[in-house]
């Protein structure tokens, strides 16, 4: 009985350890080929690591491509976006919650509807209105759209309804206004849930492709994303070159999801959505 | 009474400045696209030329007889009636697999999820390459003595390579979903079933997959809203080919947009893409209710 349950346990962990590989292998592969000094990866049979090690790709990056304009760009957006998200989340969410006004129903209603619409439905109007503003192929344009998102509402939304009306009356009787009451009562008592929003936006802004595919035109406005998909239809790809900048950019994702795991989990048990 | 009613208008002008700013966003880049889209479908709309002459439902017919455009139609069905079932199973069964009691579970939890949280295009070139001739996938099948193909350029594999790209980035994501359900189903279920001589297989057939159905259907919900709209990887490894092997709806409609500047055309093919969609999510409401039997 006692070895059947070990064999049990080493199937098990086995499984597991083939299926963390097939997840992580891709990574620590283009790891890999970023620090490979030779141009020719492309070669079999393929080497795991590569025979000589460098570090001059990454130093590449930045002398061959214009990628600090893209970092700049798509830093500037994402900075921009997540402030906005989470700032204007809150609000919302607080009225929805909170407030009792005419018209609640109706805008809550039309907020919850706008879930159902396929992004790729208002694609090209998105476009004739910021051609019509001439914004396309500037700041406003790749960053306007993705100033606010439905489905952060709803998380600070739901959030805030937790909170016991004890505590909002207690502010009403110090005579706090309504907005002092969200920002002095309400926002410091919901970091977990601002938590949440501020990191989806960010990893929702950083990764954002098919809108700066579209808007932006020109390479200088190009974001990390849309420069590294142009580089890859380059006449001659250079592949150690775009795979040090896939490391890169992935980076900034990693690292918030690695320190602040907890509240990727939390949101998605009380969202359970992704844009 | 009064201060009651000051109290009222109160909120109302508080409750209406909050939303100011969001609702303005909303109505510009949401509201107005979704009503304006139809309106630009019954237009000769080229972003090239000045006139824009009205022309009824002329796109449609011109889409119902258009072979790329059933070209697209079958790709992206077949992408997402391929995708969702096996996403969903697999973030189901890596779900149940985290929830024994296992050693290095937050390790563990953290590999399934990193695809999901990189960027499209970064999982995309990475699998370029591993899709390539002399690239990793290949490689691993010629230690096993069968012989690759170009998984990418080969207009018999690129759909289904795309589609296991999709599958390797998403599961992670939704196995974090059935993980917060399958962490409240009661122990006692379990315990009930192992006294009555359940295996573990059983277990998970009886008792998991019924109490997660909810999340199940949310799952799905979100897979198929999903795939049907796959654009990022399409445009990155294959651009829709070879020979239009992996023109999906979406890369249809943007060629259509941004490509030849037909945007009447491009609004026509976006609006029959979201009838699909939401035809889809109806059918799975319909009949395959999220509550339990």
């Amino acid at each position: 009985m006692m070895k059947k349950i070990k064999l049990h346990r080493l199937l098990l962990y086995l499984i597991l350890l083939g299926m963390a590989s097939i997840y992580i292998g891709p990574f620590l592969f283009s790891v890999s080929i970023s620090f490979n000094a030779s141009q020719d990866v492309f070669r079999w049979p393929i080497r795991l690591f590569p025979e000589e090690w460098t570090t001059e790709n990454y130093a590449n990056i930045w002398r061959d491509l214009p990628f600090a304009t893209w970092l700049f760009n798509s830093t500037l957006i994402t900075l921009v976006q997540t402030i906005t998200n989470i700032f204007f989340a809150a609000l919302a969410g607080f009225a929805f919650a909170r407030l009792r006004f005419p018209g609640r129903n109706f805008i809550f209603g039309l907020f919850l509807a706008s879930l159902m619409i396929p992004g790729i439905i208002v694609l090209v109007p998105r476009f004739l209105l910021l051609n019509e503003l001439r914004m396309i192929n500037t700041y406003p344009g790749l960053i306007l759209p993705g100033l606010i998102n439905v489905v952060n509402t709803f998380l600070m939304k739901q959030f805030f309804e937790t909170i016991p009306r004890d505590l909002e009356d207690a502010a009403r009787i110090d005579g706090c206004g309504y907005f002092r009451m969200f920002w002095q009562v309400f926002l410091p008592i919901s970091k977990p849930a601002l938590a949440a929003v501020a990191i989806y936006s960010f990893q929702g802004s950083w990764n954002e492709f098919l809108w700066p595919v579209i808007s932006a035109i020109t390479e200088d406005m190009f974001t990390l994303p849309v420069g590294m998909a142009f580089l890859r239809y380059e006449f001659k790809v250079h592949w150690p070159l775009l795979m040090a900048g896939t490391v890169l950019i992935s980076l900034p994702t990693l690292t918030i999801f690695l320190v602040f795991q907890r509240y990727f989990v939390q949101g998605i048990a009380t969202a359970g959505l992704k844009e | 009474m009064i201060t009651f009613k000051k109290d009222s208008t109160q909120q109302t002008v508080a409750a209406y400045t909050f939303l100011a700013f969001p609702l303005l966003i909303f109505t510009g880049f949401m509201l107005f696209p979704v009503l304006f889209i139809f309106i630009i479908g019954f237009f000769d709309w080229n972003l090239l030329i000045p006139e824009k002459p009205f022309i009824g439902f002329e796109n449609y017919t011109e889409l119902s007889s258009d072979d790329l455009f059933y070209i697209a139609l079958k790709n992206t069905s077949i992408y997402a009636f391929g995708v969702v079932p096996i996403q969903t199973l697999l973030a189901l069964f890596l779900a149940f697999l985290m929830n024994q009691k296992i050693r290095g579970r937050a390790a563990l939890r953290v590999a399934f999820y990193v695809p999901a949280i990189t960027s499209s295009v970064v999982t995309s070139i990475i699998f370029l390459w591993i899709y390539s001739k002399p690239g990793l996938l290949n490689y691993l099948l010629s230690l096993v003595g069968i012989e690759g193909t170009d998984w990418i350029t080969n207009p018999n594999t690129a759909l289904y390579a795309i589609m296991a790209l999709n599958i390797w980035t998403t599961s992670g994501y939704f196995m974090v979903s059935f993980l917060a359900g399958l962490q409240s189903i009661p122990a006692s279920l379990y315990e009930a079933a192992r006294i009555d001589g359940a295996n573990t297989w059983q277990q998970f057939w009886k008792i998991t997959v019924p109490m997660v159905r909810p999340i199940t259907f949310f799952v799905v919900v979100l897979s198929l809203i999903g795939c049907f709209q796959v654009f990022d990887q399409i445009y990155v490894m294959s651009s829709g080919g070879p020979v239009n092997a992996t023109t999906t709806m979406s890369y249809y409609i943007y060629t259509s947009a941004f490509k030849y500047f037909r945007l009447g055309y491009a609004a026509s093919v976006s609006i029959v893409l979201a009838m699909i969609i939401w035809a889809a999510t109806y059918i799975q409401k319909r009949y395959f209710p999220p509550e339990a039997y």
